[in-house]
């Protein structure tokens, strides 16, 4: 019964890939994705349940016992990320039924998309190290292949640069995972937290955990490894950057958070202390860089950056309170980052470009639109009551528990610049008149385009409402999974069984 | 034979980062294939070597006798080459077709997506 709890979330996005692949040419393959995320979500939902009801579900593939079997495992941390996923998979597979042309759908787009969930879900779901590779895998092909798709010149340059440095992380990655097990023989998640504690030589343990710091960092876009970030996010079709930009370098995050906290516990004075200097600028960077662009998906790009030193921040200050705020600013921006480039998207669609010198008017035209940009926006600047003022709350107050007052200092500096970004957007793409004199009204788009491209708009934004006006529920999770990953005796017993 | 694999690793991965700081990026492509390799043979030396001694059972036998290598590390490694070569083939397709529509294979001229340099 577990098993099949856990496996759901995996395999539906597969099938669903197989069948919209098979049904690519014809009307029918978008809606085959359409229903695969409904289903997906619902397989979440079913998991999530069964996490707050134990706490903990794991279960091994094929009945080989954990640690020699590959491990699927569901923690509170892992079970919200899997939900988030179905959710964001579900927001941008209703979105691509207005934005995607049917040319990308011949090539694949929805088969695509729906492999890079499941290797998404996978990744969150794993107890395996080397398993997690290959999810990181999987989720990596699939985006290479969404990146290219369309195949502009743009486009294959992004390609270039995302490519190369993503395959550079993962090499790091797969050899400090061989490294790894040279030193303790398992790769077993729950059982590695014990055998790295025996190795001897402690020292060498570190240098494999900068090694994973590494590789995860460059999949978290991090200080100094985001570089390909900023390179591509801005030239795929709006859907598919919405994705990659609530989820890929969350999964970096997360697995950061799994193995930071889990395994490479040992010289939290030295790997945590780096860690909250990369956050501290990888926070002021991205925000720096992002008040030198002026397109709207390379702001938001740059965002994306700064956002997540928050989350490493969270990891790095390795407290309770800390922790819980970095689990709860995960959730929180997934869904505010995939709302705005979803917002870019119909911005785009309506005023004719993302840059921002050459569209205006769209406060005039189209208010709703600006209103459904007002809230991920200012959630993402920290404005109360909305979910990124409580995110923003927890981490700024854990940091100044303990007297770490540069650190909050520059947390809340990061805020006023968000500000910044977000007033020039709305400033120079809903308030200022359209440079060319075209009146963006919501017209400017058809029906059958417009609506399914606003209804995930809008279901986003509500979330974000409800996050914002009752956080106590969320909050109170984002404890839980914090104390789980603080003390990970549960995860670890739930996994290896009780042993002789 | 760990000594010499740990040299061989090091050898792999000094030539493949001096090819990967070339401004062509066939070069770079080149590089990625030898650290690719390289992590392999991390991987597949981390099992210990035990050189003569095949994960075989004897037939007959319920269990390997004696010492047998450690198969683990061999089965990680092909999973590892797989996805390698799928991924490098790829990479190999993208130059390509990169190649075909923007004409260069120099890193620096391939600023499309950024934004250029202003003294250049």
């Amino acid at each position: 019964m577990m098993s099949w709890l856990l496996v759901m979330p995996i395999a539906i996005p597969f099938a669903t890939a197989v069948f919209a692949w098979l049904a690519r040419m014809r009307p029918s393959g978008r809606w085959i994705s359409l229903a695969g995320s409904i289903a997906s979500l619902v397989a979440s939902v079913a998991l999530l349940l069964a996490v707050l009801e134990h706490g903990v579900v794991a279960a091994q593939m094929s009945n080989w016992d954990a640690p020699f079997g590959i491990t699927l495992v569901a923690d509170y941390l892992g079970v919200v990320m899997v939900v988030i996923t179905a959710i964001t998979g579900l927001a941008t597979a209703i979105y691509a039924l207005g934005e995607i042309p049917q040319r990308m759908e011949r090539l694949g787009y929805h088969p695509l998309f729906q492999t890079l969930i499941a290797g998404v879900t996978g990744a969150f779901l794993t107890g395996d190290l080397f398993n997690l590779y290959v999810w990181f895998e999987v989720m990596l092909i699939s985006s290479f292949g969404l990146l290219v798709l369309g195949g502009s010149r743009e486009q294959l340059d992004a390609g270039i640069k995302y490519v190369a440095l993503n395959l550079v992380s993962t090499l790091v990655f797969l050899s400090g995972i061989g490294l790894l097990y040279g030193m303790t023989g398992t790769l077993n998640m729950a059982d590695l937290r014990e055998a790295v504690a025996n190795v001897e030589n402690q020292g060498l343990v570190t240098v494999v955990a900068m090694m994973f710091m590494v590789g995860f960092g460059v999949k978290a876009a991090v200080f100094p490894l985001f570089f390909w970030l900023p390179a591509s996010y801005h030239t795929p079709s709006f859907a598919v950057s919405a994705v990659f930009a609530g989820l890929l370098t969350k999964v970096g995050v997360y697995a950061m958070m799994r193995m930071f906290t889990l395994v490479f516990v040992g010289d939290v004075g030295f790997t945590h202390e780096i860690l909250i200097w990369v956050s501290a600028l990888t926070m002021l960077v991205g925000v720096i860089g992002a008040a030198a662009q002026s397109d709207f998906r390379k702001i938001l790009s740059f965002h994306i950056i700064s956002q997540i030193g928050y989350m490493t921040l969270g990891l790095a200050l390795y407290t309770p309170l800390a922790l819980m705020g970095g689990v709860f600013y995960l959730v929180h921006h997934i869904i505010v980052k995939a709302n705005l480039f979803l917002v870019s998207g119909v911005a785009n669609k309506l005023a004719g470009h993302t840059d921002l010198n050459r569209i205006g008017g769209l406060y005039k035209s189209s208010p709703f639109l600006a209103a459904m940009f007002v809230i991920p926006a200012f959630s993402l600047a920290g404005f109360p009551p909305l979910s990124g003022f409580w995110a923003k709350y927890l981490i700024v107050k854990a940091s100044i528990e303990l007297d770490n007052w540069i650190i909050a200092f520059v947390a809340l500096f990061v805020g006023l610049l968000t500000i910044f970004s977000m007033t020039k957007i709305w400033g120079m793409a809903f308030w200022k008149p359209h440079p060319d004199g075209i009146d963006p009204t919501p017209d400017r788009a058809p029906d059958h385009v417009r609506v399914p491209m606003m209804i995930p708009i809008v279901g986003l934004a509500a979330m974000t409402i409800v996050i914002g006006f009752f956080p106590e529920p969320f909050v109170q999770f984002a404890e839980i999974a914090a104390g789980q990953l603080l003390d990970p005796s549960l995860y670890v017993s739930t996994v290896l069984g009780v042993r002789p | 034979m760990e000594a010499l694999t740990a040299l061989i690793v090091g050898l792999l991965v000094a030539a493949s980062v001096y090819l990967m700081l070339a401004r062509n990026f066939m070069r770079f492509l080149f590089g990625l294939i030898l650290l690719s390799n390289a992590a392999n043979l991390v991987i597949f030396a981390s099992g210990r070597m035990t050189p003569g001694s095949p994960a075989l059972v004897p037939y007959g036998a319920d269990a390997p006798l004696g010492e047998v290598g450690n198969a683990l590390p061999q089965a990680l490694v092909l999973t590892a080459i797989v996805i390698g070569f799928g991924l490098l083939a790829f990479t190999l397709a993208l130059a390509f077709e990169t190649y075909r529509r923007l004409r260069t294979m120099d890193s620096d001229k391939m600023r499309l997506a950024e934004p250029k340099e202003e003294n250049q």
